[in-house]
């Protein structure tokens, strides 16, 4: 049986139905980590540092400790020897440098953030104010904040280490063997086509902060977390500390969001436990949002070089990319692997002949990257598909017809990429038709020419984005091979219970995707029971024993394979029972709709009695178990690629440089969906975080190394009123790789949206001889995108004589872009004086 | 974040909140809807030992007409403005630059008294404030005073609100029949204004008869255009007459730079906006 069949008259299957998690989560009547009251429950605040890079002379806590209500105060030179180091999972390279993680600095700070102190009280008050008696002295060292310059190893942000390089990776396809030297396709090409760009530092803005419970039971040491991980935790936890794995119970309640920012082992977390430890009894503690935007981890934050080798006629021959990454002060779980989640992407849905892949691991005096929605995709898509579209341009083509000409057609199918991939199906053909029909495409060429022509203010553009990504991270043997320090498998198991009612216990850590509801509805068809007969435990280590968790648009593809497989199980299992009650031979019992029959006849038992018949355990078969649970561990063989093409109409105000996004297209391919209206859900959420990073979102860091964009107020998150009704749809190519066809969705739309909207924007401008503008497209920075072009096209030679526009000065250099200088360059040294706020000046 | 621990103190009346602040002097602090304030405490930038709130006050909140102008009580929350037929009919910039600040929660518990003397350059009531020639009254322990617009906004979250005073309400002239516009720029809904333009006109037979425009952030306090006012009076209702009419609205500003634009973008702005928002006040 396929499971995937959409048509099935009451299959769960393929139904769009509401969440049952939705009225808990969003009445807020759960258990969020913080609303946990435990008796005698003590909290803590953080002292953290104000200096990007500073040796921590000395710290008085003596005035702290005396506070009202103050039980401890710890420093790094408390716990520095029982705290060990923060892990990173992967090391990418055997030579990969990293300095030691502590949770609490022990002797010198190395981002603005970084906990110095910790202070633990009997309420949260209490335990803030005594932060404020503690009086930390600090001797500044030099700070290295900017990407390029860190990579030059002028200055370093961490003197041990000698270089600012953690790892050097490389990746070239004449190496692998997927296909030829990309040295020699760019030598001998018609056009050789280079770009560079910049990806904005991003802060995963979950709505939930982070909170940590840690409650010392006897023996055993409960920790509640808001993450997405709580098996990774556990694990990396006992081997951070030492404590064995067996005396933890790590539980994820309701968990509100985590977009990649909670796939993490946090120096809080090490913290909070350290602290309960110390006292014997229960700790709490909650970040603000201050501190969440401050040194909860960073994203992104790339400069790209791409070097396109190509025919006249748009093939493409070649393609070098040239990354550097910022990692950050510190390596964090993956922070180290995240650009290396790109290095097979940036060929993405094109059949390029020679390839290679080089990236630069980079510290910097800056809070630390790690895993945003996307980790390394959207990087890589953004990139490529920026390229393609200012390729087009370059050689006079149309976007569209370019990628058509390029991209891998659909009978071509499984597919080995110059990376080093295989690409299991897809169709871009048809997800590319159905777009373009439902855009409109032609029609708004032709607005667009008119509105130019005419000379008007508010321009059109068009932006084109027809992404794949690789996603369902797995399997095992290719994380292994990718050095990564865990597999890439889910675990499940499925409690029959008397009654009939299922238990489903799943390794994957939902943190908002609604796992509850889509988990149900496969076992619902899978094993032919009421959705409503379904539970799903999960994100508790003592109940969900084994997993993997939530990441990396995993959980449907890899978890709900788990699921099936265990129901699978079920099912064999009670065959023999069935067939012993039913009084026939097993092979002739089927299997279907809940129903085992016997085959050619009428008479037959339900799975809910054999549940009951199992329990009592009067008649069983000799030698069966009276159990029909079943539990299953699933790896994948490939990862999943899901794809799509997205079409963004934008008007640009060339008066006032304001970007208005007026319509998009979204044509996603996901296989199968369990439940479309869940995974339109991921679309829609993921459109507008990729949207955003076009347009609104960047941390912005100043001369000293502060965080400029320090709270909501200045780090502009979109609202809905900032967004517009998507046109979604979806074409079906399933995928080959698990039973239900199904691929990833949970970060498709933010990796495809991005370049979509950016596209969109220079299209509008590009006439005017504008190639690029850096994110977010601020509209300070188009429309000083706008004044310097115009008078860059006075001064230079005319447009006719140019044959690319790629070889006149470029918009992309940021150092010595108008456009850009006054954000990045802004904060308080930037400010007027009379702005800077004093008090009470904070909005 | 925590405020650090403070005394409370909800007076029923002015007098016994000018009563209050005069007792505790320096270390008290006048709480209206709280928007600024709170997160203010909350941050710890500011860290009085009493706050007194004027939320029961009953005196303080409410519209009425007094003759030419309407008054408008310091506690009336955003909200009241935004209901209020008074302020519709006869106040039509001050109810449109009002819509416009941040969301409906906000709106809800943010006070008209309570934005004027934060008096935050990026603040949307007080540059209305001005363009309409409001008049503001001032409570101390020595009695009441009124002070025009021009004298209110000192500097940078400063007013002529005294320690020790309250501002206890705002008499706004009756703009009936004007034509107004509130023209806001800003990056995403909730955001404060990067630049916005409070335009009031009185348009007869065609041409601008009189025309009142207040600056938004462009400078330490809200600005008013004079210049740019004067050059529409006597203009046709043309889109080039009020272009040019509006060139110099950037004139003599001095705008922030931060990391919504530089003070050159801001100046920019405020010309484009200006023109945009005295046609869109003409117009409706
Ligand atoms: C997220 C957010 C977004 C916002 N966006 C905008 C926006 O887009 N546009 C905008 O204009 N505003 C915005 N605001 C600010 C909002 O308008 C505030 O309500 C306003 O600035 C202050 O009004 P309040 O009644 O809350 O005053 P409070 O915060 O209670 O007080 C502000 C200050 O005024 C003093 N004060 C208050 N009343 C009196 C009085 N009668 N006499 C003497 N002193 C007094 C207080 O002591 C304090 O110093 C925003 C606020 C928030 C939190």
């Amino acid at each position: 049986m396929t499971v995937a069949d959409e048509t099935t008259a009451q299959a769960e299957i393929g139904r769009p139905r509401r969440r049952k998690e939705d009225a808990r989560l969003i009445t807020g009547r759960t258990k969020w980590t913080d609303n946990l009251q435990l008796a005698g429950m003590l909290h803590i605040a953080c002292v953290r540092s104000p200096f990007a890079h500073a040796t921590i002379t000395a710290i008085d806590v003596e005035e702290a400790k005396q506070a009202p209500n103050v039980v401890a105060v710890l420093t790094g030179q408390d716990v520095k020897d029982i705290q060990g180091s923060l892990p990173n999972a992967w090391p990418i390279v055997a030579d990969q440098k990293a300095p030691p993680h502590p949770a609490i600095a022990v002797d010198r700070v190395a981002f603005a953030g970084e906990v110095v102190a910790v202070v633990i009280a009997r309420t949260p008050r209490a335990a803030r104010d005594a932060a404020e008696l503690v009086d930390v002295d600090y001797d500044e060292l030099p700070a290295v904040l900017d990407l390029k310059k860190a990579a030059a190893d002028e200055v370093i942000a961490h003197p041990d280490l000698g270089t600012n390089i953690s790892a050097h990776f490389e990746l070239h396809s004449h190496e692998i063997g997927t296909g030829g030297n990309v040295e020699d396709a760019i030598r001998d090409a018609e056009v050789v086509f280079e770009r560079e760009y910049r990806q904005q530092r991003l802060i995963p803005a979950f709505m939930e902060p982070r909170s940590v419970v840690v409650d010392p039971t006897g023996e055993q040491f409960v920790m509640w977390s808001s993450t997405q991980v709580p098996h990774i935790l556990r694990l990396m936890l006992a081997l951070t500390l030492g404590v064995p794995e067996s005396k933890l119970r790590i539980i994820a309640p309701d968990v509100g969001g985590g977009f990649g920012g909670k796939l993490q082992v946090t120096p809080e977390e090490v913290i909070t436990f350290l602290a309960a430890r110390h006292t014997g009894r229960p700790v709490k503690w909650t970040e603000t949002r201050s501190e969440s935007l401050l040194a909860a981890h960073h994203g992104r934050d790339q400069w790209q070089r791409l070097t396109l080798a190509a025919k006249k006629d748009g093939t493409m021959l070649g393609l070098k990319v040239e990354l550097l990454a910022d990692m950050g002060a510190y390596l964090g779980l993956v922070t180290s692997g995240v650009p290396i989640l790109g290095a097979n992407m940036f060929n993405a849905i094109y059949k390029i002949p020679s390839y290679t892949f080089i990236c630069d691991n980079v510290f910097t005096n800056k809070t630390w990257t790690d895993a945003y929605r996307g980790a390394g995709r959207p990087e890589a898509t953004f990139a490529i598909e920026r390229l393609v579209s200012d390729f087009a341009a370059h050689i006079g083509m149309d976007p569209m017809e370019v990628r058509k000409k390029n991209w891998i057609a659909h009978e071509e199918f499984p597919y080995a990429t110059v990376s080093g991939l295989e690409y299991d199906s897809g169709n871009y053909e048809a997800a590319t038709a159905r777009a373009e029909e439902m855009f409109g495409y032609a029609a708004l060429r032709e607005e667009q020419r008119r509105r130019r022509e005419a000379g008007e203010k508010v321009l059109l553009g068009i932006g084109i984005s027809t992404f794949t990504e690789a996603c369902g991270l797995a399997p095992s043997r290719a994380l292994g091979e990718a050095n990564y320090g865990a597999g890439g498998w889910e675990h499940a198991s499925i409690r029959m219970l008397p009654t009939g009612k299922i238990e489903v216990v799943t390794g994957s850590s939902a943190h908002g995707q609604g796992h509850e509801t889509a988990w149900s509805q496969l076992v619902a068809d899978k094993l032919g029971v009421p959705f409503e007969d379904v539970e799903v435990l999960h994100g508790d280590t003592q109940i969900a024993p084994r997993g993997m968790d939530t990441y990396g648009s995993r959980s449907l593809v890899v978890g709900g394979s788990a699921v099936l497989k265990a129901a699978q199980k079920v099912i064999e299992k009670a065959k023999p029972l069935a067939a012993h009650l039913l009084e026939a031979n097993v092979d002739d019992i089927e299997f279907d709709k809940g129903q085992f029959t016997v085959k050619g006849t009428d008479t037959g038992v339900g799975i809910g009695d054999l549940a009951l018949a199992t329990f009592a355990a009067h008649n069983l078969p000799d030698m069966m178990e009276p159990s029909l649970d079943a539990e299953a561990t699933f790896d994948p063989i490939n990862l999943s690629f899901p794809h799509g093409t997205h079409l963004a109409l934008v008007e640009v105000d060339t008066e006032t440089g304001k970007v208005a996004l007026t319509k998009y297209v979204a044509v996603d391919d996901i296989g199968n969906a369990v439940n479309p209206l869940i995974a339109e859900g991921q679309v829609h959420g993921g459109l507008v975080q990729g949207i955003s990073q076009a347009l609104w979102e960047e941390a912005v860091y100043d001369d000293e190394g502060t965080l400029v964009t320090g709270s909501f107020v200045d780090y502009t998150l979109p609202t809905a009123a900032d967004t517009i009704s998507f046109e979604t749809d979806r074409t079906v190519t399933p995928a080959t790789t698990n039973e239900m066809g199904a691929k990833g969705v949970g970060e498709a739309g933010t990796i495809a949206s991005t370049p979509a909207i950016v596209n969109a924007v220079v299209d509008a401008v590009r006439h005017l001889g504008i190639d690029d503008i850096r994110m977010p497209l601020t509209p300070e920075r188009v429309w000083k995108a706008i004044q310097s072009a115009g008078q860059e096209q006075q001064a230079a030679t005319p447009a006719t004589q140019q044959p690319h526009f790629g070889d006149a000065p470029n918009q992309d250099t940021p150092e010595t872009d108008a456009a850009v200088s006054g954000a990045e360059v802004g904060g308080p040294d930037s400010m007027s004086p009379d702005t800077t706020p004093g008090d009470g000046a904070e909005r | 974040m925590i405020p650090a621990a403070f005394d409370y103190v909800a007076p029923t009346s002015v007098a016994d909140a000018l009563a209050a602040l005069a007792e505790h002097g320096d270390d008290a602090k006048v709480l209206a809807g709280g928007q600024s304030l709170i997160p203010i405490l909350r941050m710890r930038l500011n860290t009085p030992e009493t706050v007194v709130d004027l939320g029961r006050i009953e005196e303080l909140r409410g519209i009425r007409e007094d003759g030419d102008a309407i008054v408008i009580g310091a506690m009336t929350p955003y909200a009241d403005v935004l209901g209020s037929d008074l302020v519709r009919e006869h106040l039509g910039l001050l109810y449109k630059a009002v819509a416009e600040v941040a969301d409906p929660q906000i709106r809800r518990r943010g006070t008209i008294g309570g934005a004027l003397v934060h008096a935050d350059p990026a603040g949307d009531v007080g540059a209305p404030a001005l363009a309409l020639g409001a008049e503001f009254v001032i409570t101390g322990q020595g009695g009441e005073r009124t002070v025009p617009a021009e004298e209110f906004f000192r500097d940078l979250f400063e007013t002529a609100v005294e320690d020790g005073e309250l501002l206890t309400a705002v008499r706004f002239p009756r703009h009936t029949g004007w034509g107004s516009h509130y023209e806001k720029f800003v990056r995403v809904a909730h955001q404060w204004s990067i630049v916005a333009v409070a335009a009031a006109v009185r348009v007869e037979g065609g041409t601008i008869a009189e025309a009142r425009v207040g600056l938004t952030n462009m400078g330490a306090t809200p600005l008013r255009a004079k210049a740019v006012e004067e050059a529409l009076v006597g203009k046709e209702l043309t889109e080039d007459a009020v272009a040019e009419a509006c060139a110099a609205a950037a004139e003599g500003t001095r705008p922030p730079t931060d990391l919504n634009g530089d003070s050159d973008y801001r100046r920019h702005l405020a010309t484009v906006l200006t023109r945009r928002a005295v046609l869109a006040a003409a117009g409706g």
